[in-house]
């Protein structure tokens, strides 16, 4: 019988995603906007007998993410940008003992406790690593509640499969909005992948830690973890077009911001301007190499963010590094503190940079 | 009157704490005045004869370096 | 000739990195001696903490989860919960559970954590090189309290007595503190540590075992001397003995009962 469509809210959609990808230990802790995750989760994992905890911080919730994953078993928190600010130092950790986790950050404005509406301006912080030491992780942004649910569901897979975590950075209007959405199918427990590696299997003992004091061991271990960062970049790199070949303009937006400038595309070509959008998706890997590409065609872009601009630099250096360097023009549009930008004052901008 | 145990000392592994000969209660254990590899001067057995086997040394070793065999 | 005090088969048969007349090495043997006498190595989970025993995995020879400085009882709490059947072991020093932590143990004995804490308690950082901790003595000097910890003028604070701390709390069933300075109060400090683990195996919900432990590097004492210092000064302030015991009066097994009689 397949899965029919549910109007769902974002969070809610993540927590069910989470659970029928086979999440068995969550834990989090009350912070705006993604509380309806928690207590989604509450119920219902309680219901089918898996581990919920409500931590007693952000801190606490991390670390105990940290104890269930060297377990083997699959497990997530969720949080909204203070909440993963203190989350970081537990992050490095499971990127040093090479940890799967799912992390969904419900982003909002900043800095500071800043508002509660939604912002990207966490965006450094999760594609560059915000803990300590020379590490990355997985990033998917959904731009919608389906996306959203989708992503969770694969982050487990793929945290599993290249053993690093997986970072869902979401923002408030995503997790609080409701839309259609349907749902996957729920994995069977029993066909999980192994993980010999895992602690409490017996047949060990096996030491999960990232602890390496000798210099030369640490550097060889972060150098074959940059190798696997490489294979990831190569599978997991997942991003959009809309409208590109014929685009005059192209915007680079994720997420929310995304749905604005594909707002914005639309208006365009009722006014018979050719815009289009280049959308990424996995954040970390960013999709450079084909940025390089448009750029060497002579592509212009214009990143569109919910933020003074942090994305904008990686398409910077993406663009950079393409055949034509130098001569890609790349602009960039954004508003924060919670503020969303209308569609209108997207292409007002998008004409002005093209003087129309 | 034999001895009912016998302290084996590894002295590779003594650190020179000498907590075991404080807490020896018939004074069996002294201290070697020759070091070990790694500069530690171990404990040593002095009088075997007189052990009560009480395992009191072996109990407040910090580094299993001694242990009690009972005869 | 039968070898009746030999080397815990759970503990790994190599000399440790820890200081002479390191308290440590004696709370790892008696903790696998336990281990080995409930026959449950092959399900044992000891998470290692940041501090001196952060080496823990290489002497204990069972599996290991080494987590971020002060988080151990938040790290157990994933393991336990996801490991029902094992025994975890949270092993912690002073700074790690009574100053970062403080919140981490705290709210896994609220929620009546499954897993056992070893709180070793030697009154000073040691890894660090000397510095206050939480159960710094008044008067006790340290490399951050060059004239002796201070609750007045300097605003030091108070030693924190944490098993009668954490006695207020409903989701704790068992509380002892012990000490590792003489032969008898180790040998007290292990039966403790059996009737916490065993407590934990029948899954009653939270026990801790605070152990004094002489710490000679960061005393600038001896280590003869330090575990004088220790019955002298800490003793008194730290009065050894079970701080709660909700435990023997329900169902202690008849093990138990003979070995602490």
């Amino acid at each position: 019988m397949a899965e029919e469509k549910k109007l769902m809210k974002g969070n809610e959609a993540i927590g069910e995603a989470a659970i029928r990808a086979g999440c068995r230990a969550y834990f989090g802790y009350p912070i705006t906007p993604q509380n309806e995750l928690t207590a989604y989760m509450a119920k219902n994992m309680l219901d089918k007998k898996r581990v919920f905890i409500q931590a007693e911080s952000e801190v606490a919730a991390i670390n105990m993410v940290y104890g269930a994953a060297a377990t083997g078993t699959r497990t997530m928190t969720s949080s909204s940008s203070p909440g993963m600010s203190l989350k970081q130092e537990g992050i490095s950790y499971l990127c040093g003992a090479d940890l799967p986790a799912v992390l969904v950050n419900v982003a909002r404005s900043g800095p500071g406790l800043g508002g509660i509406s939604p912002g990207q301006g966490d965006y450094f912080q999760a594609t560059r690593g915000g803990g300590h030491g020379d590490y990355y992780h997985m990033v998917f942004a959904p731009k919608s509640v389906q996306e959203a649910a989708d992503l969770t569901y694969e982050a487990f897979d793929l945290a599993d499969k290249w053993r690093m975590p997986a970072m869902i950075l979401a923002d408030g209007l995503i997790g609080q909005m409701m839309e259609g959405v349907v749902l996957p199918e729920e994995r069977d427990l029993a066909s999980l992948p192994e993980k010999p590696w895992a602690a409490g299997q017996g047949g060990g003992p096996r030491h999960v830690s990232s602890c390496i004091l000798v210099p030369e061991e640490l550097e060889a271990a972060v150098r074959v973890r940059f190798a696997r960062y490489e294979e990831v970049r190569k599978a997991e790199t997942r991003f959009e077009e809309v409208n590109i070949e014929k685009a005059e303009l192209v915007f680079v937006a994720y997420g929310t911001s995304s749905r604005v400038a594909l707002g914005a595309v639309e208006l365009a070509k009722k006014a018979g301007m050719e815009l289009g959008l280049f959308r990424p998706i996995s954040l970390w890997p960013f999709p450079s190499a084909r940025l390089a590409e448009l750029a060497a065609k002579g592509k212009r872009f214009l990143a569109v963010e919910m933020s003074m601009g942090q994305m904008v630099e990686d398409v910077r250096l993406s663009v950079a590094s393409s055949a034509g360097a130098g001569k890609a023009d790349v602009q960039f549009y954004g508003r924060c503190g919670g503020v969303i930008p209308s569609e209108e004052e997207v292409l007002a901008e998008a004409r002005r940079i093209l003087g129309k | 009157m034999a001895n009912k145990g016998k302290p084996v000392v590894d002295r590779e592994r003594c650190k020179g704490c000498l907590l075991c000969v404080r807490s020896c209660p018939v004074k069996v254990l002294g201290v070697d005045d020759s070091p070990n590899s790694w500069g530690y001067y171990p404990m040593r057995v002095i009088d075997e004869t007189k052990c009560i086997a009480c395992g009191n040394c072996y109990t407040v070793c910090p580094d299993v370096a001694v242990t009690v065999w009972k005869l | 000739m039968e070898l009746t005090y030999g080397h815990p088969k759970s503990l790994k048969p190599i000399q440790t990195k820890y200081c002479p007349g390191c308290g440590h090495g004696v709370i790892h043997r008696l903790v696998c001696e336990v281990i080995d006498e409930l026959g449950v190595q092959e399900r044992s989970v000891i998470m290692n903490p940041v501090g001196c025993s952060i080496w823990a995995d290489l002497y204990f020879d069972f599996d290991s989860v080494q987590v971020p400085h002060g988080r151990t009882p938040a790290g157990a709490t994933g393991v336990k919960r996801c490991l029902p059947d094992h025994l975890v072991v949270c092993y912690q020093g002073d700074g790690d559970l009574a100053a970062i932590g403080t919140a981490e143990i705290i709210h896994a004995a609220n929620r009546g954590e499954h897993f056992t804490g070893i709180f070793v308690n030697n009154a000073i950082y040691g890894m660090t090189g000397g510095q206050m901790a939480p159960t710094t003595l008044i008067g006790q000097k340290a490399t951050t309290a060059p004239y002796g910890r201070d609750p007045g003028e300097a605003g030091m604070g108070y030693p924190i007595r944490v098993c009668e701390l954490l006695a207020t709390l409903e989701g704790t069933r068992y509380l002892a503190r012990g000490a590792v300075n003489t032969a008898a109060n180790t040998r007290k400090t292990k039966q403790y540590i059996k009737k916490a683990f065993e407590m934990q195996l029948r899954g009653e919900g939270f026990g801790l075992v605070e152990i004094l432990s002489p710490c000679p590097t960061n005393w600038a004492m001896k280590p003869g001397e330090a575990v004088e210092w220790l019955e002298e000064n800490m003793i008194s302030f730290y009065k050894l003995g079970e701080v709660k015991n909700t435990i023997d009066a329900a169902s202690a097994s008849p093990a138990t009962k003979e070995a602490t009689r």
